[in-house]
């Protein structure tokens, strides 16, 4: 009897040992999080104390006589996120509709795989291929034609105006725009499929075409987590790196043109961390990562509240 | 003035025509990167690649220790970030029911998962490179393992919310301790998820360049030594693609083709066996 009540015990104690542990691992990310936040804000304060709110709208980066600004890689990390999304959202949305409703059955499984591939690809050789392949062939054959089209109208010419270089913001926007298709694309795809076939198929019954049913009932009835897998992919691409770094010129010049190089906080990070010399320099450079930090993390934030909102509904319905 | 019914027609056909077009957008990307890594990968890829060390510029090389070190740092990384994934994971869907702890740790994790990888180096820069004073294969090691950490908890507790109740209750009904069910019953239930998971893991960091730069930094020479800088393929890749050398961009030609190869090989091997489990269920 006794040892029995003894083994009893025993394992009440492992019971609570290995809740412990589940429960302290399980800590950690929180602990992961805090520490992030706070080793960045330690490692940013010299810039935060020589330059203060001054720093997010100053254009300035002389690191001989140690001056910094971010203005210039965050309207970059801005500006070619924002063209990745304006052509990513179309072309998710039409792979997305294609894989849930045209489709053949039998195709639906390999393309599907086939697009999240394109994420599997890792950033460098986005970043090698740009670079070596779709730049040149960029300042060859299209932006000529950019200029000559675009780049003479009169109030967005000056966007699209500039020496046919094929690196700089537009080039790294577009490479971006393909990075980010399989995130939204898959997300969509995700939330299309969850649409109840019952609403589709009455729609269908009313003698709506199939764009008519995409457009006015699964598009409405997902729109938060169609937002939310938007986000997902903005998130992306604000804080892509590697490729942004090779296409994107890293130049700290503020010009109105697309066309010219630019940088972002990333790639600014990657090309010049390890060579930063002195305090301030380094500092300005965490405190670069820490502004991509706060702006991915609000961003994740919001996708990731819209996409639970989402599964709220679901289980409601079902 | 077309009537109602052939405007609708029509705007169905365009939509529908934009939709392939889109498709086909995709995949044309797809195609073009591979086959331009096959184009200027393959000649590049002579066994020399895999029997000597990176050159110095003009002279011949390989990528022995830029592989090593890579796979040293990946299986490194993997090896810490893959218990303290699973057990955070087993928590939130075992423990995670009650209590404000489980809702915020699964909502922080999912945000984690898409941080930007740079910002991660930046981190262990700031904590451990810069405490010991120098880059090391251990830092980078440490870096990637918190980029595996969130993908295991997030298929962890994914793969343990579809093991049926029923085979819990069992389990306790049996007598069995919580965690022995846990342990033996389900997690073991649960076990190909969870390696399918941690393959993705392996694939997401084989390929990361930027956590790398801060933490490993490179190496021109042989190292296994984990505590000094160290030789990896991406950064490699990185440094001799920027450079002006056409013998050190073949080099990274072939590195890249062997980097995506692996990288897609590991996802499709994750597919495939998670399907093969997904069916035997």
């Amino acid at each position: 009897m006794f040892s029995h009540e003894a083994r009893l015990k025993r394992q009440a104690l492992f019971d609570l040992l290995f809740r412990s542990l589940t429960r302290v691992s399980a800590f950690g990310v929180l602990a992961l999080l805090m520490a992030i936040i706070v080793s960045l804000v330690v490692g940013s304060m010299p810039a935060i104390h020589a330059f203060g709110f001054g720093f997010l709208t100053s254009s300035d980066w002389d690191p001989v006589n140690d001056k910094f600004g971010a203005l210039i890689p965050i309207i970059g990390t801005l500006v070619t996120s924002g063209i990745a999304l304006l052509i990513g959202i179309p072309v998710s949305f039409g792979i997305a509709l294609f894989l849930t409703e045209l489709s053949p059955r039998i195709l639906r499984r390999p393309l599907g795989i086939a697009i999240e591939l394109l994420a599997g690809i890792p950033s460098i050789i986005y970043g090698m291929w740009g670079l070596f392949v779709f730049a040149p062939l960029f300042a060859d054959h299209v932006e000529p034609w950019i200029n000559k089209h675009l780049g003479t109208l009169s109030y967005i010419g000056p966007f699209f105006s500039g020496p046919p270089m094929g690196i700089g913001m537009m080039t790294a926007g577009i490479i971006l725009s393909i990075m980010v298709i399989p995130f939204i694309a898959s997300v969509m795809r995700d939330v299309f499929d969850v649409v109840p076939t019952l609403l589709k198929e009455s729609a269908y019954g009313l003698g709506a075409t199939t764009w008519e049913v995409m457009w006015n009932i699964v598009l409405p009835y997902t729109k938060v987590g169609v937002a939310g897998g938007i986000m997902l992919g903005l998130g992306r691409a604000l804080g892509e790196t590697m490729a942004v770094t090779f296409v994107i010129g890293n130049a700290h010049e503020l010009s109105k043109s697309l066309l010219m190089p630019g940088n972002s906080i990333s790639s600014a990070l990657a090309n010049e961390f390890t060579e930063a010399v002195g305090d301030l320099y380094t500092s300005s450079l965490i405190e670069l990562g820490l502004i991509l930090f706060f702006i991915t993390f609000v961003v994740l934030s919001i996708a990731r509240y819209m996409l639970y909102k989402l599964g709220q509904r679901e289980g409601q319905a079902a | 003035m077309l009537n109602l019914y052939t405007r609708r027609r029509i705007i169905n056909a365009i939509g529908l025509t934009v939709s392939v077009l889109a498709m086909l957008f995709g995949l044309f990307w797809l195609c073009w990167i591979l086959i331009t890594l096959l184009n200027h990968g393959l000649p590049a890829l002579t066994p020399m690649v895999f029997d000597k060390m990176t050159p110095p510029p003009g002279s011949t090389g390989g990528l022995l220790n830029a592989i090593a070190g890579s796979l040293m740092m990946t299986v490194v990384g993997t090896l810490i970030g893959t218990p303290i994934g699973i057990l955070a994971g087993t928590y939130l869907a075992e423990f995670g029911q009650r209590g404000w702890m489980a809702p915020i740790t699964r909502f922080i994790n999912d945000v984690l998962l898409s941080a930007p990888s740079i910002v991660i180096g930046l981190f262990v820069y700031e904590v451990y490179v810069v405490h010991v004073k120098h880059f090391s294969g251990w830092a980078g090691a440490f870096a990637l393992s918190i980029l595996v950490i969130p993908i295991v908890i997030r298929t962890t507790e994914n793969m343990l919310r579809l093991v049926p109740s029923t085979l819990r209750e069992a389990a306790a009904a049996l007598g069995a301790p919580q965690w022995k069910v846990i342990n033996f019953v389900t997690l073991r239930a649960a076990r190909a998820g969870i390696i399918t998971g941690v393959l993705l893991a392996v694939a997401r960091i084989s390929g990361e360049t930027a956590p790398l730069l801060f933490t490993a930094l490179n190496n021109q020479f042989w190292s296994s030594n984990m505590d000094q800088p160290m030789a990896n393929l991406p950064v490699v890749i990185f440094q001799f693609a920027m450079s002006p050398y056409s013998d050190w961009q073949n080099l990274a030609w072939a590195g890249a083709l062997l980097i995506t190869v692996s990288v897609l090989t590991l996802n499709i091997l994750a597919r495939v066996l998670f399907r093969q489990s997904a069916t035997t269920h």
